[in-house]
């Protein structure tokens, strides 16, 4: 995996060097879970993946907000938002990777 | 949903594998993005979001419960923005 972004080809590509399934069906199940996660969310559920993270659903009301660039004030409407938790071991693992050792 | 209900829907789509199949393939479609976060790279996943770490400064805080001063160190923490296509869906389902 180079450095740069990886799509949903590099997660196909790992589970085809992984686990030995073939590249149509390794990239058919990278879709199945994204799709399976959506759908989920679409119902209004909350998606708790364990060792990952939470995604979940949130109601915002209306407020007024800023444009930051022009600082005029805009009505922001109320929407449902997704919101991402990510969980503790996600939090550690990335923290102890990409920050300084003391 | 929990993951192990993510679990059994793929499972039951794919009877050809082993739920033991599915588990690695779960668990190493999850571990795939936390290993390229762990790098500092980005995950983006068209029709859904990206993930990605932000760099967080050191600063002040304060213990509530006690009302103490601490001191939180810098850190890099996992940040998933929703996707444009996601966004919409998500909003669309508000009414109904």
């Amino acid at each position: 995996m180079s450095i740069g972004t990886v799509t949903r080809a590099d997660l196909a590509e790992s589970l085809y060097r992984e686990i030995g399934l073939s590249r149509s069906e390794s990239a058919q199940l990278v879709e199945s879970i994204i799709n399976h996660v959506i759908d989920a969310l679409i119902r209004g559920e909350t998606v708790k993946l364990a060792g990952f993270g939470t995604f979940s659903l949130r109601d915002k009301n209306e407020r007024v907000g800023r444009n930051p660039k022009t600082g005029q004030t805009v009505q922001i409407t109320s929407r449902r938002v997704l919101v991402f938790k990510p969980s503790q071991v996600l939090r550690e693992r990335v923290d102890s990777s990409l920050s300084p050792k003391p | 949903m929990l993951r192990s209900e993510l679990i059994d829907t793929l499972h039951l789509e794919n009877p050809h594998l082993t739920r033991e199949d599915v588990e690695r393939v779960v668990s190493v479609f999850f571990e795939s993005i936390t290993q390229t976060l762990e790098k500092g790279a980005r995950v983006e996943l068209r029709g859904f979001g990206a993930f990605s770490t932000r760099y967080r400064k050191a600063r002040a805080g304060r213990n509530p419960r006690t009302g103490g001063d601490v001191f939180i160190p810098e850190k890099h923490v996992p940040f998933f923005r929703t996707g444009k296509e996601l966004k919409a869906r998500i909003d669309n389902t508000r009414k109904e």
